[in-house]
């Protein structure tokens, strides 16, 4: 049942592996395709039950964990560290899937897996140990793991090991990494398909039931594509606190310039809350801006605002009348006020944060901020949300809308 | 061992071939593929060799190869087959053809194709990720169960060896977990420089050893340098030593400078830095160990 656990630990660790895919490894290894190596048995279990090269990370501290019993190298989420404390009995399973692992009759799978690799301790000395080493509690602490593995096992035992504990695939984690091309896929989503105006296209359909009804006078008919409708308005936080994050900030920023999707993009900077002028440049030069008010007459409701800021600052800069640290800038206006005016005019608003989540909390006037936009952490995975998040139709309570012709009585 | 099991213990399995390096874990996932009747995905950086992956597999099985190269106008019925109305309406104003038989409209695409195919084949559905995000899902049924009815005739076309579809993705779009789950995954991971060798060896068994070392060391050099917006691939490798060697480029040339960068960088603004590096008399590593030194 060792691999059972395995498979349990792999869900709690974050990874969506179901039963096709756990019946996918244990059909592979009734037909001996792991060849009794463990290297093998790695490479098979990562192609059935990992379907993404972001997840190769978690597999393999998994992995490591359970095949070797390593301490310190791996890092193991809390959650999992937590539930190797505590073992319990897995929920969510159902009646009915319970009985589709029964079917299986893993113990005889089980008897036959181990007799393939007991034979594989006569040709390699110590291949067959893992299962051995498996075999004790999963919820060992590493000590309890006898040496063997590490000190007379096979070379092809090591290696698969190795990859594992190398954690080669941390890179791919989609948790951290940011770069442009990455951020692009995550930008793919702000997309709104409609057919508005624009160049055309034969509608086949129509033409030919038009055809159909003039008794086979050809009859053509042309539809308007299919095209983006997204608008996108981003204000970026720049200077100050926001300096370390100069190459994530600059990376979102020409992803979003080479996105050739949107049907229109606009940005413009601010150096720690906006007050009464935005800039065009990061330069945020007077003859280079736009006043707050005029943005928001030039730029609809329906454009999608972005906002990217650690939203740190000094209390009094959100909140005080005279609170912009720019002494030329005068302002009867608080930060917050202005925040509170974006945040009403336009219809989908979004924050990306660059600090991480943890650290939120800890300003107060983060706090007051993410209170008012959906926060959101300026990495691939917080990119991904906050596209969602833009994108997404409008909870039907907050603004029916009646689709032209839906109306019934 | 049951009947069915030890048959498949006799299934032709991939091994790699002379043209193309696979790794074991590669190999391992080909194999899974072939043992579950399972289509194989494929991802990985662009210029690890995925499409050529398909090639491989049918040429080590001795299978014939089908392709289907995937647009962002793809769609899935494209894959199965298309009745191509407009001819008969065509024909039908001005007279050809059988009007009559609509079978003579309906042509097959590349799975309908292997589905119908008297012996098992290979099929590469390249790019899946380029097209519409609902894709995938629209061929979930007719790769689960090899079959489709063709509705304007009642014909059915159905496999009578499940085919080996190997499809491939450069991580445009994320693709469905239904899909996901039905798949064997693998991931080409960048080639380290030992299984580099081996490939290069494959297309240049001539490239003469300074010189390889030279172009080698570049190479990591390039790719180590974070501020480039597209690395250089094993596929650009390839060319530029291609390049190199046509030109007949002396290796010691090579220490002090990147003759040919336009066959690695493909983007203006990643040449431009590595000029600027150069005229700011930055000097790239010549050994291993002069890249291992910078590198930390």
């Amino acid at each position: 049942m060792v691999l059972l656990e395995f498979f349990y630990t792999l869900r709690e660790a974050g990874l969506k592996v179901t039963l096709q895919e756990w019946r996918m490894l244990l059909t592979c290894l009734e037909y001996g395709l792991h060849d009794s190596r463990i290297e093998g048995f790695y490479h098979v279990a990562r192609s059935c039950l990992v379907k993404s090269e972001s997840d190769f990370d978690v597999f393999d501290q998994v992995f490591a964990h359970y095949f070797q019993g390593i301490e310190g190298v791996i890092e193991l989420p809390p959650e999992l560290l937590d539930w190797l404390a505590n073992p319990k009995p897995f929920e969510e399973l159902t009646d009915e899937m319970r009985a589709a692992l029964e079917h299986l009759d893993i113990d005889e799978l089980m008897r036959r897996f181990q007799e393939t690799m007991a034979e594989q301790t006569e040709r390699h000395d110590g291949g067959g140990r893992w299962v051995g080493t498996g075999g004790r509690s999963p919820f060992g602490h590493g000590g309890e793991h006898p040496t063997g593995i590490r000190v007379g096992g096979p070379g092809q035992n090591r290696s698969a090991m190795k990859v594992a504990e190398d954690r080669r695939f941390q890179d791919y984690r989609t948790d951290v990494a940011l770069d442009v091309r990455n951020t692009k896929l995550a930008l793919r989503r702000l997309r709104q398909l409609t057919r508005t105006d624009g160049p055309v296209e034969l509608d086949i359909a129509e033409t030919i039931d038009k055809t159909c009804r003039e008794a086979g006078e050809i009859e053509l008919v042309f539809r308007p594509k299919r095209k983006n409708d997204i608008r996108l308005l981003l204000l970026l936080d720049v200077g100050g606190t926001m300096d370390p994050y100069y190459e994530p900030v600059s990376r979102l920023l020409s992803a979003l310039h080479e996105e050739r999707g949107l049907r229109d993009f606009k940005a413009f900077h601010f150096h720690n809350c906006v007050y009464e002028r935005v800039f065009e440049t990061g330069r945020l030069m007077r003859s280079e801006s736009m006043m707050t008010a005029d943005l928001l007459r030039t730029y609809g409701e329906r454009w999608k605002l972005m906002i990217v800021g650690d939203a740190a600052m000094h209390p009094s800069e959100l909140t005080s009348a005279r609170g912009n640290i720019n002494p030329r800038m005068e302002t009867n206006t608080t930060g917050l006020a202005w925040l509170n005016r974006l945040e009403r005019h336009f219809d989908r608003t979004v924050w990306l944060n660059p600090d991480r989540p943890p650290e939120w909390a800890m300003s107060s006037t983060c706090r007051t901020i993410s209170a008012l936009f959906p926060m959101h952490h300026l990495s691939i995975d917080g990119i991904e949300e906050a596209v969602k998040g833009l994108v997404a139709a409008r909870p039907a309570m907050v603004r029916p809308i009646m689709a032209p012709g839906s109306a019934r009585l | 061992m049951s009947a069915q099991a030890t048959e498949l213990q006799r299934f032709a399995r991939f091994e790699g071939t002379s043209g193309y390096i696979a790794s074991s874990a590669l190999v391992d996932a080909v194999n899974c593929a072939l043992a579950l009747e399972r289509p194989l995905l494929v991802k990985g950086e662009p210029g690890t060799g995925k499409t050529l992956l398909a090639k491989h597999v049918a040429e080590g099985l001795g299978l014939p190869l089908d392709s289907w190269h995937i647009k962002s106008t793809s769609k899935a019925e494209d894959g199965l087959y298309v009745y191509d109305t407009v001819q008969r309406l065509n024909d039908a104003r001005f007279g050809d053809g059988d009007v009559k038989d609509i079978r003579s409209y309906i042509r097959l695409g590349p799975l309908g194709r292997v589905f119908s195919a008297a012996s098992r084949e290979v099929l590469l559905i390249d790019e899946i990720d380029k097209a519409d995000l609902e894709f995938p899902n629209d061929i979930l049924l007719e790769l689960d169960e090899m079959r489709f009815t063709v509705i304007e005739t009642g014909d059915e076309v159905q496999a009578n060896e499940r085919p080996m579809v190997i499809i491939t993705s450069n991580n445009e779009k994320e693709l469905p977990d239904a899909f996901l789950r039905r798949c064997v995954f693998h991931f080409i991971d960048f080639p380290d420089l030992e299984q580099m060798r081996k490939i290069i060896d494959v297309h240049h068994p001539e490239v003469e050893k300074h010189l390889l070392e030279q172009v080698l060391v570049k190479f990591y050099w390039l790719r180590e340098q974070k501020e480039l917006r597209k690395r250089p691939s094993t596929s650009e490798l390839i060319d530029w030593i291609t390049a190199l060697l046509r030109a007949g480029v002396d290796p010691s040339h090579l220490e002090s400078e990147l003759p040919f960068m336009g066959a690695l960088l493909k983007n203006e603004q990643d040449t431009r830095a590595i000029q600027a590096f150069q005229d700011r008399g930055g000097k790239t590593p010549s050994s291993f160990e002069e890249l291992d030194g910078s590198g930390r």
